[in-house]
């Protein structure tokens, strides 16, 4: 939530970001496709762990381990002199999930990688932007020599919504990682002209 | 949120109060010593993708620590809050207090992101998204 006594001097000259989630499981590729489409190699920041009391309960009662951090992989690609899109590599680690909740607050949408040797590990994710409303598109990383499959059988195996967009990409891969992100923005533009006002 | 002894400062010239307080930190005294251990500034709204840039003109800068003469440097082109992060090597908490402090001295000029609820964004900007991901 912005804060009332910054918002009260807002400066139109600056530009103005909005982010898309890159989410997935461990090793899926977040990190690489997030360095392939960045216009800068991807920069990594750390967030701080600190309140214990908010019922993180793997942390829980390890004195000495009073803090923790949480790395965070992002890049960025400058749309125009008023607006700079980032992508975020969301934490893989389950533990971390509080900290999606943050990241997820106003982002324009989000692309779930998925490995079909693990598609499993898609399943959080799924459901934590189905839960928070989130749009979303799932890319299926396809790694060498992974079994392939069809549109159908990842849509069953994920048991997605018949709207939500699958898309098969390389994450190393510039061009493909573009297909992806414009079937995520398509997808947005889709949902955005058809939801009714009000 | 926690408090302990992170809630507050120690008492100056307080000799044994100093000892406890650095005896017991850990690993918490390096990355908040930069805010004088805050951990709640005037940056403590601030999002990671609030873009911020130095302000011209803006007062004379009268702090002496290297990290803030370091951000200014950096926010001669505007950049998010966690792009100075990644740049500082500091957690993202700590640079959101350097920088709330900058802000309120009139350093720099902050723009806070969209923050629409998702799913719920102005057609226009996801428009100019696409259009702009084509262009890459």
């Amino acid at each position: 939530m912005a804060s009332a006594e910054y918002d009260t001097a807002p400066r139109r000259d600056l530009a103005v970001s909005v982010k898309i989630l890159i989410a997935g499981g461990f090793g899926v590729g977040k990190t690489t496709m997030v360095g392939s489409i960045s216009e800068i190699t991807p920069l990594r920041t750390e967030e701080l762990i600190t309140e214990l009391s908010s019922g993180v309960d793997d942390l829980a009662g390890i004195e000495n381990k009073t803090t923790t951090t949480v790395a965070l992989d992002f890049g960025r690609i400058t749309i125009d002199d008023n607006l700079v899109l980032y992508l975020f590599g969301t934490p893989g680690q389950d533990r971390f999930w509080f900290l999606w909740d943050e990241l997820a607050l106003g982002a324009l949408g989000a692309v779930v990688l998925a490995d079909t040797r693990r598609l499993e590990n898609s399943f959080p994710a799924v459901d934590f932007f189905e839960s928070r409303g989130v749009p979303f598109v799932v890319a299926v990383n396809c790694f060498d020599r992974a079994p392939l499959y069809t549109d159908r059988d990842v849509r069953e195996a994920l048991d997605l919504d018949a709207h939500t967009p699958i898309a098969f990409c390389d994450a190393r891969d510039r061009e493909s990682c573009k297909t992806v992100l414009l079937a995520l923005m398509e997808h947005l533009i889709t949902q955005a002209s058809s939801a009714l006002p009000g | 949120m926690t408090t302990g002894w992170f809630g507050g400062a120690p008492s100056e010239g307080d000799g044994e109060n100093v000892e406890e307080w650095y005896e017991d930190d850990g690993p918490m005294v390096r990355p908040y010593a930069v805010t004088r251990g805050r951990t709640v500034g005037a940056g403590h709204n601030l999002d990671m993708l609030t873009v911020v840039a130095a302000a011209h003109p803006a007062p004379r800068l009268r702090r002496t620590e290297p990290e803030y003469h370091e951000i200014l440097r950096l926010c001669r082109t505007s950049l998010s809050v966690a792009e100075v992060a990644a740049a500082l090597r500091l957690p993202l908490a700590v640079t959101k207090i350097l920088i709330g402090d900058l802000i309120a001295e009139g350093n720099l000029n902050f723009r806070a992101p969209l923050q629409q609820r998702s799913g719920h964004h102005d057609v226009r900007i996801l428009r100019a998204v696409l259009d702009g991901i084509r262009r890459i």
